[in-house]
C-alpha cells in the first residue's frame, strides 16, 4: 500500500530554500493568499508551523462564502422562506447565518433547499419541476461564475420560465486593488495568487497589480510542495527587493487564461459595483447579469428590494477577511462563535479563516512547530 | 497559549447551544451528534451502561452485548456495496470492536410503497451473503411499509447480540502513553464512493466502498494478541472522529503521522475535488486498534495475514502529554490539530 502523501526529499529542499531566503531579509514579511482552497490546504498540511519566524502567510478575501455580504445572505434566506421557491445552493452557504436565520435552519423548518454540486443540477431540477420556481444561489469568484453563465445559457436554450440565479459573484483583481489602496491598514510584501481563479483569468491579469503597486505576485498551486515553492519564491523576491510576477503553477495556469470561460462571463455578465463583507462596496468588483438575460436574474424576477447590510454585532469577519487581524483578536472567536454555532461566515465555511484557525489549532501548532523546525533545520 | 485559542477538546460541544430543531448535521457523527446525545438523549434515558457510549452496550455481568444501528444510505446500491451489506457489516462490527463474537442479528425493513420487489430481493441477497461472510444468522425480523415518497425507498435497522471473548480486556481507560495506533488499511473510500455515486454519478471512479464485516479479522488479531487495549471502527466522523475522541476521553495527546496513514491517490484526489479531508470521511471496513508497543509487530503481522488487514499499518501513538488533543505530524514536517468533524459533510463551492 502506497501512501499518497509519502515523504519525499522535495519539501525538505524547499523548506531549506525558504528559510535561507528569510535569513537574508531584515524584518518581517507577510504574504497574503486570496483563495479559500489555499487557506484550507495551508492549514491542513501544517504549513504555518514550518514557516520561518519572520514570515507569515495571511488569508485575504478568498473564501467565496466569507466575502458574501450579510445583505446577500438575507436576500437568499428571504427567498428560501417562500413556499413557491426551491433554493439551490452550494453546500458551504447552508449554515451562514443571516440576520435572523440561515438556510440550514429554514430547511429544518420545512423550506426546500437543495444542495447542488453543479449549477446545471439546478437547471435540471427546474426542468423536472416546472411548477416550482428554482433559484440558484450564485456565489463565488471567476471559478464558479462561468458555471452560472453556463446554467443561464442552458436555461435559455430550454426556454425555462422557472429558473433564475441570484448572482453575487465577485472578481479578484478589483479586490486586490482595494486592499492595496488601503495599505495604511495592511502591510503585505506580496500576494500568493489563487490557482483556480488564475486558470480562468490567466497570469497576465496580475501584470497591472505588479506594475502599478510595485508588489510581488506569485501564482501557486494547492499541494503542500507547490505551496512551499510559491512561498519560497515570494521570500526570495522579497530578499532581492524585487516586485515581479511569477507563475509557479504553469501546469494549470496560462498567461491568457481560459478564453472560453472568459467569453461566457462577458456574454452573460457585466462588471458592477459589489458589496463585500467588511470591505464595503468595491467599484467594478461584481458581476451583474446582463439585461439580455434579466429574465433569469432573481433580483429582477422577484423584484427584490435592496436590503440594509448589517454585520453581526461584535463580528470581526470583515477585518479577518481583509487580513487586518488574526481570528483570536475577535472577542467572539472560540467563545460565542464556534463551528457548531457560527456567528460570522469565516467560522462557517470549511475554507473560512476562522474555521481553519479553530479546526487546525493554528496558534498553538505554530509555536510547537517552530520549535520542532528549529531543532530539525 | 493565548486564552482565546480553543482548547480543542471535542467535548466543548456538550456545553454548546441547543438548536431548537434537528438539522442534518445532528446526524453527521460529529460534534453536533455529541450534543444531541448529551443534551437530549442521556438526560432522559441515560444509565451506567448507556453512558459509556460504546458501540455496543453490555449486560450487568459484562458477558453479553447488544447493539443496534439504522441504515438510510442513498443510493441503495453503490460501488463496493449496498444498504444490505452495510446493515450487516455495521452491526457485526459494532459487536466485534467491543471484543464480542456476534451470536445473531435482528433485521427490520422499512419499505416504501412502489419500491420494486426486485430491488428488495437484491438487498436481501446481499444481506444473506454478508451474514454468511460474517458467520452470523438473522434470527428475527420485522417489515413495515410506508407511503410513497417516505423512507427514500428503503431503510434498514439491524440489532445484534454478541458474547464477549473471555480473553477480552478492551477498555478505553486502559490506554496509556507509549501505546501504538494501528489501522487495517486505506481510509476514506466508503464515504467517497457513496458521495460520488450520489452527487456526481457521471464521474467514473475506481473508488469502492470498503464495507465488510471485520469480526474475522479481529478474531485473528485477538487470538494473536490477547492484550489488545482498545478498538473502534472509523465510521461516521472518520479516522479523525475516532482519534480525537480517544484523545479527549483519555486526556492524552494522540500523535498521528500523516505519511503513515494509508490513503490511495484516487481517494486523495476525490476528497480534494469535494473539498473534504480524508481523515474526516466515513469508512465501513476500517478499525483503529490500540495495542501496547511491545505487541505492535505481532498485532500487525496477525492483521496483515487476513485479507481485510493486508494493508494494516501503524499510524500513530499515544504521547505523554496530557492535553487531550490529537495532533497530526504532516508530510512537509509541520503539524496541526485533528478534530472531530462538525457534522454534515458539505461540498465546497469552488
Amino acid at each position: 500500500m502506497n501512501n499518497a502523501l509519502s515523504h519525499n526529499a522535495e519539501p525538505r529542499l524547499l523548506l531549506q530554500r525558504l528559510h535561507a531566503a528569510a535569513k537574508n531579509v531584515k524584518g518581517r514579511l507577510a504574504f497574503m493568499e486570496v483563495c479559500g482552497t489555499h487557506t484550507t490546504s495551508a492549514f491542513r498540511c501544517g504549513l504555518h508551523s514550518v514557516l520561518p519566524a519572520n514570515v507569515r502567510l495571511i488569508s485575504g478575501p478568498g473564501c467565496p462564502v466569507c466575502v458574501t455580504s450579510q445583505a446577500d445572505i438575507d436576500q437568499l434566506v428571504g427567498l428560501a422562506r417562500r413556499d413557491d421557491v426551491v433554493l439551490c445552493t452550494y453546500g458551504d452557504m447552508l449554515r451562514v447565518p443571516g440576520q435572523h436565520s440561515s438556510l440550514e435552519k429554514i430547511r429544518g423548518q420545512g423550506g426546500r433547499i437543495e444542495v447542488v454540486y453543479s449549477s446545471l443540477d439546478a437547471v435540471a431540477l427546474a426542468q423536472r419541476e416546472p411548477d416550482r420556481r428554482i433559484v440558484f444561489a450564485a456565489v463565488g469568484f471567476e471559478t464558479t461564475a462561468p458555471a452560472t453563465a453556463v446554467a443561464i445559457r442552458r436555461a435559455e436554450e430550454l426556454r425555462l420560465k422557472n429558473f433564475s440565479a441570484l448572482a453575487s459573484h465577485k472578481t479578484i483583481i478589483p479586490a486586490l486593488r482595494a486592499l492595496l489602496e488601503d495599505r495604511g491598514h495592511l502591510k503585505i510584501n506580496g500576494f500568493l495568487c489563487p490557482g483556480h481563479v488564475s486558470v480562468v483569468i490567466g497570469s497576465d491579469a496580475y501584470v497591472p497589480i505588479v506594475q502599478e503597486y510595485g508588489i510581488a505576485c506569485v501564482i501557486g498551486g494547492f499541494e503542500p510542495t507547490l505551496l512551499l515553492a510559491a512561498l519560497a519564491c515570494l521570500t526570495e523576491l522579497a530578499a532581492e527587493g524585487k516586485a515581479a510576477l511569477v507563475n509557479q503553477y504553469p501546469q494549470a495556469v496560462s498567461s491568457r487564461g481560459n478564453g472560453r470561460a472568459q467569453a461566457l462571463l462577458t456574454q452573460v455578465f457585466e462588471p458592477a459595483d459589489a458589496r463585500w463583507r467588511g470591505m464595503g462596496v468595491i467599484a467594478g468588483s461584481g458581476l451583474r447579469i446582463r439585461k439580455e438575460y434579466e429574465r433569469f436574474d432573481a433580483q429582477k424576477v422577484f423584484a427584490l428590494p435592496v436590503l440594509q447590510d448589517c454585520d453581526p454585532k461584535g463580528c470581526l469577519c470583515g477585518q479577518v477577511i481583509s487580513g487586518q487581524i488574526d481570528p483570536p483578536r475577535c472577542s467572539l472567536f472560540a467563545r460565542a462563535c464556534t463551528p457548531v454555532n457560527p456567528i460570522g461566515p469565516c467560522m462557517v465555511s470549511s475554507e473560512g479563516t476562522c474555521a481553519a484557525w479553530f479546526k487546525y489549532g493554528q496558534k498553538r501548532m505554530v509555536n510547537d512547530g517552530r520549535q520542532m523546525q528549529e531543532a530539525v533545520l | 497559549m493565548n486564552s482565546a485559542t480553543p482548547q480543542h477538546s471535542g467535548f466543548d460541544a456538550f456545553a454548546g447551544p441547543k438548536l431548537p430543531r434537528i438539522v442534518m448535521a445532528h446526524g453527521g457523527g460529529g460534534q453536533l451528534t455529541d450534543a444531541l446525545v448529551h443534551q437530549l438523549i442521556l438526560p432522559r434515558i441515560g444509565n451506567p451502561a448507556l453512558n459509556e457510549l460504546l458501540d455496543a452496550g453490555f449486560t450487568a455481568d459484562g458477558a453479553t452485548a447488544i447493539t443496534i444501528d439504522s441504515y438510510v444510505v442513498q443510493p441503495l446500491f453503490f460501488p463496493g456495496g449496498d444498504i444490505g451489506r452495510l446493515a450487516v457489516s455495521g452491526t457485526v462490527n459494532d459487536l466485534a470492536v467491543c471484543g464480542c463474537r456476534p451470536l445473531g442479528l435482528a433485521l427490520s425493513l422499512i419499505l416504501a410503497e412502489g419500491l420494486e420487489q426486485r430491488t428488495v430481493d437484491r438487498v436481501l441477497e446481499s444481506i444473506s451473503r454478508t451474514a454468511q461472510e460474517a458467520g452470523v444468522s438473522i434470527l428475527t425480523g420485522d417489515t413495515k411499509v410506508v407511503g410513497q415518497g417516505h423512507a427514500d425507498g428503503m431503510y434498514i435497522t439491524t440489532a445484534g447480540v454478541g458474547v464477549r471473548r473471555e480473553d477480552s480486556r478492551l477498555s478505553m481507560g486502559a490506554i496509556a502513553p507509549g501505546d501504538v495506533l494501528l489501522i487495517n488499511g486505506a481510509i476514506g473510500e466508503h464515504g467517497l464512493a457513496v458521495m460520488l455515486a450520489r452527487e456526481m454519478p457521471e464521474v467514473k471512479s475506481v473508488l469502492r466502498s470498503d464495507a465488510a464485516p471485520l469480526n474475522g479479522l479481529l478474531d485473528v488479531l485477538q487470538d494473536a494478541v490477547p492484550g489488545v487495549v482498545f478498538m473502534r471502527d472509523a465510521t461516521r466522523g472518520g479516522l479523525a472522529g475516532v482519534c480525537a475522541d480517544i484523545a479527549a476521553r483519555t486526556h492524552r495527546q494522540i500523535v498521528l503521522d500523516e505519511t503513515r496513514i494509508p490513503v490511495r491517490a484516487e481517494a486523495l484526489h476525490a476528497a480534494e475535488m469535494l473539498g473534504l479531508d480524508p481523515l474526516d470521511i466515513a469508512n465501513e471496513g476500517k478499525v483503529v486498534v490500540v495495542v501496547r508497543s511491545r505487541d505492535a509487530s505481532v498485532a500487525l503481522s496477525a492483521m496483515q495475514s487476513h485479507p481485510l488487514g493486508r494493508d494494516a499499518c501503524e499510524i500513530g501513538r499515544v504521547a505523554e502529554m496530557r492535553d487531550g488533543l490529537c495532533v497530526l505530524h504532516t508530510a512537509i514536517g509541520g503539524q496541526r490539530i485533528v478534530q472531530k468533524p462538525y457534522g454534515e459533510q458539505l461540498p465546497r463551492i469552488c
